[in-house]
């Protein structure tokens, strides 16, 4: 329950905040009518789930449990089980907790190298910093490379970071070309037997060809330096984000081919429900979860702490 | 992605037309509506409130009277949600003072985009003519004062910053002021603020105390459009805590709808001032609210592409063009240079986005690459003669080998072209001797085969009758000067 607990911390800072939930929504003994299960289509549309997940999951209560006497525990079971199943997609994707590092995939032998990509203001080159300090605490050396040559101050930013970490960290002026930025950060953690070499990108919309084609040609230099690496080509999602999540996870996907997905941000009160609509989609596992702005604050992604906190307001 | 509420409308109200119309399926369709804006991202509660004052309109008399019902009703829907957005009088003005120096500050969630849009708003401002200056006020993330710095070099507009470890946000945006007076000259003084969640209390206490401390005459808040449902409780918490004048909607480059948009402005009143529309210092425009509703109706962008169209098509290679189309005569020369032209506007990708009915091509040109499509046709044409240029039917098998390896393409590629500039070339001349709107509208009743036009729908509203909508507008109107005035007085009994 680390996110559940660390989302209640969050919230109950806050002294305005009502914690409702789901669950108060029906109370047992009422009749699952249509103007009860508006109320429900609200929560899960202000998850961001979209539309078509709501629906199927609206649907599926209309037609187990329509027009009867509700029974609490048989309504939030068959909500749970919908949304676990389309969060886990094909084969469950369920990482352990107690090893952080369980979501990635190491390299046998050479460094393993971790791509992070997004689109501007998300929260990458803040998650980079974090999942550097993961790797630091189990015992994994590591390098940034500071391949965001685009945005003012993004290299002092990385450089800031690598400095709290006591980490090297590879960098080229502002306005090198970000291919060259991550080979030679791939190339240093080779002959200096660095574990984990971790590629911040600059933020890019989706929309821009050229910058999308640009990541592209980041991942295929990685390759040449460093055979069948990036392994880990991450995508980091802000949990404000909408349904345009959608479209930026299969655009990055069609550009790198994601193996995953941090969601950041989810400290505040946005729930990144559109997730589920991207595991529905294109089957992307969420890996991690961003919950502030310090370096420890990144967690294991845990399905069912997740679809706990999607009805908690 | 990109038909959305489009096709949402359109398939709901299709349905209409098709049968008897009825007040049930008005309701059924403006329901797809609804849909239709929750996929894009408008707030569930701002929906369902939006169609049911839309509903009560089109079950109306009129609707159900007039020939074309469903394009009445898209007309009801697009007019509201202007009108919900900011309606014709929307405020864009920072209201700068006469004397003395206007503060600025801006506001948001972290990664919104504050910072690249002091810089933004700086570079506009200094290219009216006002000068501005920078106050770096984010102590918090990393390198934040670095990169405000960085843009205030790169526009030349001066950054006041402190050492963080000596200094606080209050502090710095205090004595900035002072700095600012004392500098004689500052006019805007800008306020780039930490980002932060409206649930943190302590930092939303730090805001309000800049805000008490400096009076800001402006409080902005920046607000990313790809937000989803969550932009409500942000915006109204920022608002509650410092009565926003105005909101600048951030990223409106990507292909994202924008419904938090509408959201925003439902929940704070305030006025969206201003849109980013890209990373560069440039890509700052006045907010349009019936451009807005345009695209979360997935309409497109046409008032945009007219007029960004106006300013870059040079003029004189327009007039020559013009003249050629009214003679008839169309040539791949031509076509090369509009092809130039179109370049210097941006990529095509955007441009397609703008007009309305081709998003859909849009999507199905997502695997290609357009710009680079478009130095292929330049190194094409490149690659033919003056004769062929002028009278492309000569162009065969072996004049197409040719031309395929002068410009390092596939012979099929040459094909395409020919085929391509053969149905262009008969378009222009359908539209020889139109003017650029009109040729723009001539490009949008095709792309949309003659469906509808909810522009020419309003106008035709606006002859039958002087009264409905245009009353609309003034009790609009009205009621946002009588918000201004009670928000003036509160401010100053605060002061
Ligand atoms: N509350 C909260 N803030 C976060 C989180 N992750 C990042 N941030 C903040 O979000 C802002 C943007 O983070 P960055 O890491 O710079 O984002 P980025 O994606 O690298 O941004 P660009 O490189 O500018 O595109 C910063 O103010 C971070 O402190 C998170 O999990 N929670
Ligand atoms: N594409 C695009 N990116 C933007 C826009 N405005 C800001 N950004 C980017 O968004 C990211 C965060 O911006 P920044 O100004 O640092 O946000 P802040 O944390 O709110 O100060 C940066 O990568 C900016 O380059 C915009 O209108 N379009
Ligand atoms: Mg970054
Ligand atoms: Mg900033």
């Amino acid at each position: 329950m680390a996110l559940f607990d660390k989302l209640k911390g969050a919230l109950s800072k806050t002294k305005t905040l009502l914690r409702t939930d789901v669950r108060d929504l029906f109370r047992s003994g009422e009749i699952l009518d249509e103007s009860r299960l508006a109320v429900f289509e609200k929560a899960l549309i202000e998850s961001d789930m979209g539309v078509a997940a709501a629906d199927s999951i609206i649907s599926e209560l209309r037609e187990q449990h329509g027009g009867r006497t509700v029974q609490i525990d048989a309504v939030w079971g068959t909500v749970k089980t919908q949304l676990r199943a389309l969060l886990a997609g094909e084969g469950e994707a369920r990482f352990d907790a107690a090893d952080p590092l369980s979501p990635l995939q190491m390299a046998a032998g050479g460094p393993t190298v971790i791509l992070v990509a997004g689109v501007n203001g998300v929260g990458k080159t803040t998650s980079i910093a974090k999942l550097a300090h993961f790797l630091q605490k189990n015992g994994r050396s590591v390098l940034l490379a500071a391949g965001d040559t685009f945005r003012a101050a993004a290299v002092e930013q990385l450089t800031l970071w690598s400095q709290r970490l006591g980490c090297e960290i590879v960098t080229k002026p502002q306005g090198s070309d970000p291919a060259s930025v991550a080979y030679a950060g791939c190339e240093r953690a080779a002959e200096a037997g660095i574990d984990c070499c971790i590629v911040d990108t600059a933020g890019r919309l989706q929309t821009h060809k050229n910058l999308m084609e640009e990541l592209g040609k980041i991942r295929r230099v990685i390759e040449k330096r460093v055979p069948g690496a990036p392994q880990e080509r991450l995508l980091v999602l802000d949990a404000t984000t909408g349904q345009n999540g959608i479209s930026q996870a299969s655009s990055f996907s069609e550009a790198i081919d994601c193996t995953g997905i941090i969601l950041a941000k989810l400290d505040g009160t946005a729930k990144g429900g559109v997730v589920v609509a991207i595991r529905q989609k294109m089957g992307m596992p969420v890996k991690y979860v961003g919950v502030g702005e310090k370096i420890d604050d990144l967690q294991v992604f845990d399905p069912d702490d997740f679809v706990e906190a999607l009805f908690t307001t | 992605m990109f038909e959305g509420i489009s096709q949402g409308i359109r398939g709901a109200l299709s349905f209409i037309d098709r049968g008897r119309l009825t007040e049930g399926n008005i309701r059924e369709g403006l329901r797809q509506v609804r849909q239709a804006l929750l996929e894009a991202d408008v707030h569930y509660d701002v929906a369902t409130a939006f169609i049911t004052r839309v509903t009560e309109q089109a079950v109306g008399d009129r609707v159900l009277k007039s020939l074309r019902p469903s394009e009445h009703i898209i007309g009801i829907v697009y007019q509201e949600l202007a009108l919900l957005m900011g309606g014709p009088a929307n405020d864009s003005s920072l209201h700068l003072k006469r004397d003395g120096v206007t503060v600025v500050m801006m506001c948001g969630l972290q990664g919104s985009g504050k910072t690249t849009t002091c810089g933004k708003l700086a570079h506009m401002l200094r290219s009216r003519g006002v000068a501005p200056m920078l106050v770096a006020a984010d102590l918090q993330r990393p390198a934040a004062i670095e990169q405000l710095k960085i843009l205030g070099q790169q526009i030349g507009v001066p950054v006041y910053s402190e050492d963080p470890a000596q200094s606080s946000p209050v502090r710095v945006c205090r004595n900035a002021l002072k700095e600012a007076k004392k500098a004689g000259d500052i006019r805007v003084l800008i306020l780039d603020t930490a980002g932060r969640l409206h649930v943190d209390d302590a930092l939303m206490r730090e805001l309000i105390e800049i805000d008490n401390r400096c009076q800001p005459d402006q409080a902005l808040l920046v607000c990313d459009a790809m937000t989803g449902q969550d932009a409500v409780n942000s915006a109204r918490a920022f608002n509650e805590a410092l009565e926003l004048d105005g909101v600048i909607l951030t990223k409106l480059d990507g292909d994202t709808r924008g419904g938090a948009a509408l959201s925003v402005k439902a929940v704070t009143g305030v006025p969206i001032k201003f849109v980013g529309v890209g990373e560069q210092i440039d890509k700052l425009q006045e907010f349009h609210p019936e451009r807005m509703a345009d695209r979360i109706l997935g309409m497109g962008d046409i008032r945009t592409l007219v007029e960004d169209a106006q300013r870059k098509f040079d003029e004189d290679e327009m007039r020559r063009a013009q003249e050629q189309l009214e003679k008839g005569e169309f040539t791949l020369d031509d076509f090369q240079k509009q092809m130039r032209q179109i370049k210097k506007l941006g990529s095509m990708g955007e441009i397609m986005k703008m007009i309305p009915g081709l998003g859909a091509v849009a999507e199905k040109m997502a695997d290609m690459n357009p710009d680079q499509d478009l130095r292929q046709i330049d190194g094409m044409i490149g690659s033919m003669t003056a004769e062929e240029r002028r009278n492309p039917r000569i162009i065969d098998r072996s004049r197409r080998n040719r031309i395929a390896q002068g410009s390092g393409t596939d012979p099929a590629d040459v094909h395409k072209l020919l085929k391509d500039f053969d149905a262009m070339s008969g378009m222009m001349q359908k539209m020889a001797g139109m003017n650029m709107r009109q040729r723009m509208q001539a490009v949008k009743g095709m792309a949309e085969g003659g469906m509808l036009d909810p522009g020419a729908q309003l106008r035709k509203e606006k002859q039958r009758s002087k009264r409905g909508p245009m009353d609309v507008v003034k009790v609009r109107e009205d009621r946002k000067k009588k918000r201004k005035e009670a928000k003036k007085q509160r401010k100053k009994n605060r002061r």
